[in-house]
């Protein structure tokens, strides 16, 4: 039957696969508050009933994927009890505060101020509702905050000491843990990839609708601010990324060379493996095609600089380069297809030609997912790199599970697995549904607002666009 | 008393606060979902859901105030406890999954708004029930070797924490129907009503049988309830229950709207300061304490400074969201 090994693999196995789905809606939500209230800080600066639309429109998207994100977080926050009791209990007083400030400062603020943001349209002024959906914004950005300086501490362990029990406890202050080496590239290269993928989602649902009716005002105008935003933002997450991974290069260097699949110590310069396939049995790489030196040129900025390799690592310290290796490739890859997408949407807005060049917005449609997957196999890349440990150096995963049963989390494994599929794809398919429309003049607010019965209604707010109707097509800008 | 101690009993303090405030905001809002299948397909039910669709989210995030929390003040706890009461505990999760989404859903879908009603009475009734059942089976007792959980993983299913489950979903059911004959009016109203005079009366014999079960577990129980001079303070708790039923009772007789919603939560805040009584100083009955369980003084006092300024402006916007959907709700779920 089941062996400790096999409870580990599992509850390992299940942690991953709440975590990446949990991480696709924040990915999006922590982008669209942040659109959502560009949208409308744009409307009430302009008065522009298009903006208007498009932010109602996009509020029904934010208020499914809004709430899948939280059911499957309140998930991860138990989680870490139920499965990782001693993980839990060793790195609980420097990792829980952290996400203690994260329920206090963030949860409850997109929380409280959600209500007003999705229902709140008819009930309070147009600058308080505004002021709402700022709050659920800047919450999202909080959030991130507070979880990435956890993950960055448990990657990179900086200000702690060790009591008699065995748990990590604050040495000198809180500064050194929460600004510990790898968060600040970490947290900007998350939120950067947030904005990106949020672009790339909504220039998507922009390119199918331009698709349709190249001439349809709103398509045209989200389209346009999507491409403004990739094309801006992605090379800036090229060069983010860079620096995030020498930083990686110098805090956890097994990482960098399962990533870049150099089983070998290469003291003459080390090259670039484009492809290839590892085999971590024999700790080689197979089939290789590389470019000499480029690695060394790239990590250290010197063509002959020596470059280690994980035989330069006890062997029970490697992480599994196969994982490793090709998720990054996976991520780069997109980043770059990205950043052409944001080069060829410059070269379009040159030409006058944005809303014109389908082959553009048949590239921009294809490129509607790349942001989820490129984040998904990035978290892949910088978790399983970096195994075997939970705290880098320090806690072995292996040491970190709580002492369950094998069958008691294979039964919820599969459980979490067909319920996760069925109720987000359930709930992907409406974002489709809801995307797969075009917005419209007028667009509705959510349908589930609790309207008053008698006596109290305040003055509405918006009466929305009835003066200021959409004016033709919107002219373009640039 | 030094700081350290402080710390930690205030710690315990806020935490206890963070899930009372959860049953407060929560249970109202899981008993709707509770006896959601009770209402009529169409007007009912949409009246029912928009009453609570602009505060479940901010209710349901004291539960992750009192997990996130008791991670961070109670490391050792919180993985003990977890890991115990792994099989209701992923259960009340995944009920929470299917009735949170349910909120956004059933309005996506109306082919599909009887699947995700179901979803929505379903989660809530398994939440109600797994959350009954952690108590019971903490109150009962977790075999603690070291510093791991040392039982199996079906040891929390027992005719107690059954009793205690049933409690807790009868608990919600009464709030629910309490928040509905405040927040609603006509024949929504008339039928909240009809179903306090059931889960009423079902809520107390549960009460009355929880407390009466709890001393016989064992002796430290009787003691701290029964022993001389603790007595004379303890036994305030019930006089005070008798005294709010009797309230509650002649509310109900005289259908004020507010006054049973209120007087049903003061009972469970007497309840829960019973279950204090119960457990003080145990966080795990007789094998860890609060102070054996506590994280570094540096810890508590790191989060007490966060906390001491972040809980009332919670509480003071929290307070504005809920003034801003006060009223009676109509049944138009949008204009």
């Amino acid at each position: 039957m089941f062996h400790d090994a096999d409870a580990l693999l599992l509850a390992r196995f299940q942690f991953a696969f709440t975590i990446s789905f949990h991480f696709i809606f924040p990915a999006f939500s922590i982008g669209l508050a942040s659109y959502l209230a560009v949208l409308e800080a744009l409307w009430l600066k302009t008065g522009k009933a298009l903006y208007l639309d498009l932010y109602k429109y996009w509020l029904k998207i934010f208020a499914i994927t809004f709430a899948m994100g939280v059911v499957s977080g309140i998930v991860m926050s138990y989680q870490f009890g139920t499965n990782w009791a001693v993980f839990s209990d060793r790195a609980g007083p420097v990792v829980g505060p952290l996400m203690a400030y994260e329920v206090l400062t963030a949860f409850f603020l997109e929380a409280g101020f959600l209500g007003v943001m999705l229902f709140g349209m008819q009930k309070v002024g147009k600058r308080l509702h505004f002021f709402a959906t700022l709050m659920v914004a800047i919450g999202t950005f909080i959030s991130a905050f507070w979880i990435i300086s956890v993950n960055s501490w448990m990657q990179t362990p900086t200000g702690y000491a060790i009591n008699g029990d065995g748990q990590f406890v604050p040495a000198a202050g809180w500064l050194p843990i929460i600004f510990n080496p790898s968060f600040p590239y970490r947290l900007v290269h998350t939120v950067i990839a947030a904005y990106l993928t949020t672009a790339l989602a909504v220039g998507a649902a922009g390119a199918w609708h331009l698709l349709k009716n190249a001439d349809h005002a709103h398509a045209r105008k989200m389209f346009s601010m999507a491409m403004w935003m990739a094309a801006l933002v992605a090379p800036v997450q090229v060069f983010v990324g860079d620096l995030h991974g020498l930083n990686t290069l110098e805090h956890q260097p097994a990482k960098v060379m399962a990533m870049e699949g150099h089983y070998q110590s290469h003291p003459h310069g080390a090259p670039l493996i484009l492809f290839g396939i590892p085999k971590d049995g024999e700790q080689r790489m197979e089939h290789v095609i590389e470019v000499p030196k480029l690695s060394s040129l790239i990590l250290k900025h010197d063509a002959d600089a020596p470059l280690a390799g994980l035989d330069s690592i006890k062997p029970e310290n490697r992480p599994p380069v196969k994982v490793v290796f090709w998720s990054f490739r996976v991520m780069v890859g997109l980043g770059l297809l990205m950043l052409l997408l944001g080069v060829c949407s410059l070269v379009a807005r040159a030409a006058k030609k944005l809303y014109d060049w389908r082959w553009l917005h048949r590239f921009a449609l294809v490129m509607g997912p790349s942001g989820f997957i490129a984040v998904v196999a990035g978290w892949v890349t910088t978790e399983v790199g970096r195994q075997p440990f939970t705290v880098y150096g320090l806690m072995r995963t292996a040491e970190s599970a709580s002492p369950l049963a094998a069958p008691a989390v294979a039964t919820s494994l599969i459980v979490f697995v067909i319920v996760y599929f069925a109720v987000f794809g359930m709930g992907t398919w409406y974002l489709f549904r809801l995307m797969a429309k075009a917005p419209q003049p007028h667009e509705s607010d959510p349908p589930n607002a609790p309207a008053h019965a008698a006596g109290i209604t305040p003055a509405p707010a918006m009466q929305s666009g009835t003066n200021n109707a959409v004016k033709g097509p919107e002219t373009t800008h640039g | 008393m030094d700081d350290s101690v402080v710390l930690t009993n205030v710690w315990a303090a806020i935490l206890a606060f963070a899930v009372f405030m959860y049953v407060v905001m929560d249970g109202f809002d899981l008993g709707i979902g509770i006896l959601f299948p009770i209402f009529g397909v169409g007007r009912e039910r949409d009246t029912a859901m928009n009453s609570i669709a602009p505060v479940w989210d901010g209710n349901e995030t004291w539960l992750v105030l009192g997990g996130g929390g008791l991670m961070a003040a109670f490391p050792l706890a919180y993985g003990i406890v977890m890991s115990a009461l792994y099989a209701p505990i992923i259960a009340m999760l995944l009920a929470l999954v299917f009735r949170g989404v349910a909120f956004e859903f059933r309005w996506r879908d109306p082919a599909h708004r009887p699947i995700w009603d179901f979803a929505f009475t379903a989660g809530s009734i398994t939440a109600a029930l797994a959350q009954g059942i952690t108590l019971g089976a903490l109150l009962q007792g977790i075999e603690v070797e070291g510093r791991h959980y040392a039982g199996g993983w079906w040891d929390w299913l027992t005719p107690f924490s059954l009793l205690t489950g049933f409690s807790v979903l009868s608990a919600y059911s009464l709030l629910g129907a309490c928040w509905l004959n405040w927040k609603t009016d006509g024949e929504t109203q008339k039928h909240a009503r009809r179903l306090m005079r059931i889960w009423a009366p079902v809520t107390l014999g549960c009460i009355l049988a929880v407390s009466a079960y709890t001393p016989f577990m064992g002796d430290q129980y009787w003691d701290r309830w029964f022993s001389m001079p603790r007595v004379l303070i303890t036994a305030q708790v019930p006089l005070i229950i008798c005294f709010l039923t009797w309230r509650f009772v002649r509310s109900l007789r005289r259908d004020y709207e507010l006054a049973p919603f209120v007087l049903t939560l003061a009972v469970f805040g007497l309840s829960f300061a019973g279950l204090g009584i119960s457990m003080y100083p145990y966080l795990i009955p007789n094998s860890i304490t609060l102070a054996d369980a506590a994280a570094p003084a540096s810890s508590q006092a790191f989060m007490l400074v966060g906390a001491s300024i972040l809980v009332p402006l919670i509480l003071a916007y929290t307070a504005w969201s809920y003034w801003v959907f006060r009223g009676k709700v109509a049944h138009e779920g949008y204009h």
